[in-house]
């Protein structure tokens, strides 16, 4: 702009020229979280006239420093928004010094503590713990300590407030101090600073104070000014771009586009596309502002490469001499965030860098007790709850340990019916089982087998309530099978319960294993060659596209055997809608557990019309449209 | 070929390459991620900005998406001027709407008010817009330093088939991951400057040449003050109160809403560095100079969930 520098251009280059570092404050309710961030806003000058102006008028209204700024106000965005009922997770808050932009992630100490902590935490590159020096280290602490941790958060802060109520007696901080390290030393750390601080009056924020001449460390601003950030470790990793988007305007250019998540890029150097191991170098880095030579961590840009080879979103393009590891089955730390629990067996989508995958919680190892901890047995995490994991996904992908790189080894999952996020998650290593074990491609296979039957092999999964009708169709179709000569088999949920799956009982969990096992049988019957018909009430939605997944979906055929839960409650055949209104049988569908109508199933019987044969019939001629036969 | 740049490679980021990344990949997500994107243009600073990243996102493809100007008629003559220039790079396909029934009515912030208009011809005609090209999502350009209660919006902010927010039911955003699903007919607003300042968009426009509209350079203009507020006088579509008489002060906008309901500020900054520099010393926020704003302090919470941006 202006012709020759001057001062002021200079000042204004050194102030685009910053660092960024975010971090997090965690604190119980009352430690003084508001009141601290509020100071470090106003004393670093993030807060406009207008603003300050209003605090000024709330403060002298409700708030509790008398004719003082109450800075707690400051941040008290919440109240009005906690009345409607919106959840609050994190807030950010934005402000600068000469060294560093900071965004500061404020999380509400409350209920979804966890939650809400670790969203804030998986972008953080250091943490601010606040004890309030009257409280000393509570149960609270160790829980955010513990979270910070598992987020792979290496640098933290331990601001221990409220200095001036204890007399801002050096005792009481000492020992707050050589309480935390002794359970510190159990997490992953790599430094702890602590600090002597009262938020109220400002000592040790921003400025030292004069009241405690025994501290001599830095003040929480000097400490959040030297600090190191994460993006700039990462740059010394090993390259992993995840392809973000193929960037193909016309024939003749071909671009990958993504953010680096570790390490750097040159033009000239060997890389790896991941998962499928091919290798070429890269001949450009596109930019809007002219090709460039490098790019390093944290940097969003368009590889060419030499060789056309196919490459597609989800693919992480990788240093060709340090690749990441590729497996398909995880040891991995689950934070649930969702209000339903988690389902061990139920499959959910998981994405992690670009890609999506189908993704299967198994085992559950162990649940977390935070602030011990502990590890406790679990079948299942609730909301905010955290636990070690077995995780199984369909398809191999490249990843490394979180702890190595937060960006190639963190994940989310996603409920395949609500969308909704369900829990974040963090890969600690591959299950040499996934690498050794691969699926067995038989010489003798699905076709060979069906050829020598004479018939297609499928599976007629038939849903309903109980006493719907499902065994008595489903009966009636395999004899008119037989008839045919086809070689079937019959799966019901009588014979199964009691043999297969009598360990299972019909809590929700149980029920999703339940479908699971017999999904799995059906599909190695199938893979034999069988007509496999399948009678289950199956009442969950999800659990039936599950079974759908894990039987390949060409083969598998949805018969909803419609019947009104009047109708089925008057015939009740086995005397079982008496019992369950009578509370004898607990979790009973269409009583007191739902039941899920299928919304497009392949057939429909209604069996208010149809009679037995009609609907055998019905059911023999889809699968004779379906080619089944020939 | 392009030049390449130095070979001396920097080992970290500085926050405005940090931010202007983040940005880069919040957009190449939505793109990869949904089926008909588009970008709400406002010709704004902000929205210029937004354009400026969005083309280095996708370069050297042309822009994958639309831009949407909902236009409430009550543009300063200056911002018209920009976004035709916009709308002439072949790169780019705009689209203006304007609210038929906005239209029909005579609809003007002078007869109806400042929060009929703009829910008139901005909240509506936004609606009937994306509900017309079937955009599944949206790109804003709001930041969350502008004002407290968009401290905890997210980055993608989920809306159903009637447009309207449900506050209840936000998805924790972690690491870079963005959780894009919805369901049929379900849109998503995306906010790519989530994370900057208003003073890391200066610095960004000043870095980057980036052609804003001259209204927020100083110059001498007429104004009128009403209501505590410098009101310029443009043209005839700001009728003037019995005694008020324009007269020429040097000022500019640090924010462009809708003509009249933005006010200005007297100030010598001509420049991008007197503009940030001014910034730096500036004492009041920038929404200040919005009649929305003054309504009710909920009042932002209240427009979002019914579908103002
Ligand atoms: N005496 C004293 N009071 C403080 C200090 N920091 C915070 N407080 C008070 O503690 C109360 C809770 O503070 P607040 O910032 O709202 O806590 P938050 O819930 O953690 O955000 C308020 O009344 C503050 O004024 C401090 O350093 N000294």
């Amino acid at each position: 702009m202006a012709a020759a520098p001057s001062d002021r251009d200079d000042f204004i280059a050194a102030q685009s020229d910053k660092e960024l570092l975010r971090f997090i404050t965690c604190g119980s309710v009352d430690d003084g979280k508001s009141s601290l961030i509020g100071r470090l806003l106003y004393e670093s000058r993030a807060l406009f006239e207008d603003q300050l102006a209003t605090l000024a008028s709330d403060s002298r209204r409700v708030g509790t420093q008398g004719e003082n700024l109450d800075f707690a106000l400051l941040l008290d965005g919440l109240s009005a928004e906690r009345e409607q009922g919106i959840t609050i997770d994190v807030s950010y808050r934005y402000f600068s010094t000469e060294r560093r932009k900071f965004i500061v992630a404020d999380t509400p100490g409350h209920e979804q503590y966890t939650r809400n902590m670790v969203t804030g935490a998986s972008t953080a590159d250091a943490a601010v713990i606040l004890i309030d020096a009257r409280r000393g280290v509570l149960p609270q602490t160790h829980r955010h300590s513990t979270i910070a941790s598992l987020l792979g958060i290496r640098h933290v802060v331990v601001a221990v407030n409220k200095m001036d109520l204890v007399d801002e007696a050096e005792n009481t901080f000492r020992a707050i101090e050589s309480e935390f390290r002794q359970f510190a030393d159990q997490l992953d750390f790599d430094d702890i600073e602590f600090i002597p601080v009262s938020a109220l009056r400002g000592d040790n924020v921003v400025d030292p104070s004069s009241t405690m001449p025994w501290y001599r460390g830095p003040t929480l601003l000097g400490f959040l000014e030297n600090v190191p950030i994460d993006e700039q470790r990462r740059t010394d990793e090993p390259l992993r771009m995840p392809v973000q988007w193929v960037n193909r305007p016309d024939q003749s250019f071909r671009g990958y586009a993504g953010t680096l998540a570790s390490g750097s890029v040159r033009v000239g150097e060997r890389v790896r596309v991941q998962p499928s191991a091919r290798e070429s170098t890269v001949a450009r880095i596109v930019s809007f502002d002219g090709d460039l030579a490098t790019a390093i961590a944290g940097q969003s840009i368009t590889l060419t490469l030499a060789d056309e080879i196919d490459i597609s979103r989800g693919d992480i393009i990788s240093a060709a001499n340090d690749p990441a590891e590729v497996a398909d089955q995880f040891d991995a730390t689950l934070v649930w965030m969702d209000a339903n629990a988690l389902l061990p067996g139920r499959p959910y989508l998981m994405k992690i860098g670009s890609a999506t995958i189908n993704a299967n919680v198994g085992e559950l190892k162990y649940k977390l007790q935070v602030d011990t901890l502990e590890h406790l047995a679990a079948k299942t995490l609730e909301l905010n709850e955290i636990g070690s994991v077995n995780l199984s996904l369909d398809q191999a992908i490249a990843f490394d340990a979180y702890a190595r790189n937060r960006e190639t080894g963190g994940f989310i999952l996603i409920d395949r019916i609500s969308n909704a996020t369900v829990a974040a998650g963090m890969l600690n290593f591959a299950l040499r089982r996934a690498s050794n074990i691969h699926l067995q491609a038989l010489d003798v296979d699905q076709s060979a087998r069906s050829a020598l039957m004479g018939h297609k092999p499928c599976v007629l999964w038939f849903t309903g309530l109980s006493g719907a009708g499902k065994s008595t169709i489903a009966n009636a179709v395999e004899k008119l099978l037989l008839a045919r000569g086809c070689h079937t088999y019959l799966l019901d949920g009588d014979n199964v319960r009691h043999g297969l799956n009598r360990n299972l009982g019909f809590t929700d969990a149980d029920r999703v294993e339940n479908i699971r096992r017999v999904a799995e049988v059906a599909r190695l019957m199938a893979d034999a060659g069988l007509m496999t018909l399948v009678s289950f009430i199956s009442p969950f939605r999800q659990d039936r596209a599950n079974a759908r997944d894990i039987i390949d979906s060409d083969d598998f055929i949805e018969v909803f055997v419609d019947t009104s839960l009047a109708i089925a409650e008057q015939r009740d055949v086995k005397g079982l809608y008496k019992k369950a209104r009578a509370g004898e049988l607990k979790n009973f569908t269409g009583i007191d557990s739902p039941y899920e109508r299928p919304e497009h199933a392949d057939i429909r019987i209604d069996t208010e019309s149809l009679d037995v044969d009609a609907a055998a019939r019905q059911i023999i001629s889809v699968m004779q449209q379906r080619g089944l036969f020939d | 070929m392009p030049e390449s740049h130095s070979a001396a490679a920097p080992r970290s980021l500085s926050q405005l390459d940090r931010l202007e990344s983040e940005s880069i990949h919040i957009l190449r997500e939505v793109v990869a991620e949904c089926e008909r994107p588009v970008m709400l243009y406002s010709i704004g600073k902000d929205s210029a900005v937004m354009l400026h990243l969005a083309r280095k996102a996708f370069f050297p493809a042309r822009l994958p998406f639309p831009l949407l100007h909902v236009d409430t008629r009550f543009k300063f003559r200056e911002m018209y001027a920009l976004r035709d220039r916009i709308a002439a790079d072949p790169d780019i396909d705009l689209i203006v709407h304007i609210n038929p029934d906005g239209v029909a009515a005579n609809m003007n912030p002078f007869d109806h008010g400042a929060s009929v208009h703009t829910d008139v011809m901005k909240t509506q005609g936004l609606k009937q817009a994306l509900d017309q090209h079937g955009f599944d999502a949206a790109f804003g350009g709001a930041r969350r330093d502008e004002e407290k209660s968009r401290a905890k919006e997210r980055i993608f902010s989920f809306r159903n088939a009637q447009h309207r927010w449900d506050p209840k039911n936000q998805r924790p955003e972690l690491w870079r991951l963005y959780n894009t699903r919805k369901r049929k007919g379900d849109s998503i607003r995306v906010f790519p400057l989530s994370n900057w300042t208003e003073l890391d968009v200066w610095q960004y426009i000043q870095r980057e040449s980036i052609a804003i509209v001259p209204l927020y350079f100083a110059a001498e203009r007429p104004v009128v003050e009403r209501d505590g507020m410098l009101i310029m006088v443009e043209d005839a579509r700001l009728p003037l109160r019995d005694g008020e008489v324009p007269q020429q002060r040097r000022i500019r906008f640090r924010t462009l809403g809708c003509y009249p309901l933005t006010g200005a500020i007297e100030s010598d900054a001509d420049s991008l560095p007197k503009i940030i520099a001014e910034m730096l010393v500036a004492s009041q926020s920038e929404r200040q100079g919005r009649a929305i704003d003054h309504d009710a302090s909920a009042s932002m919470e209240k427009k979002k969930q019914e579908g103002y941006f």
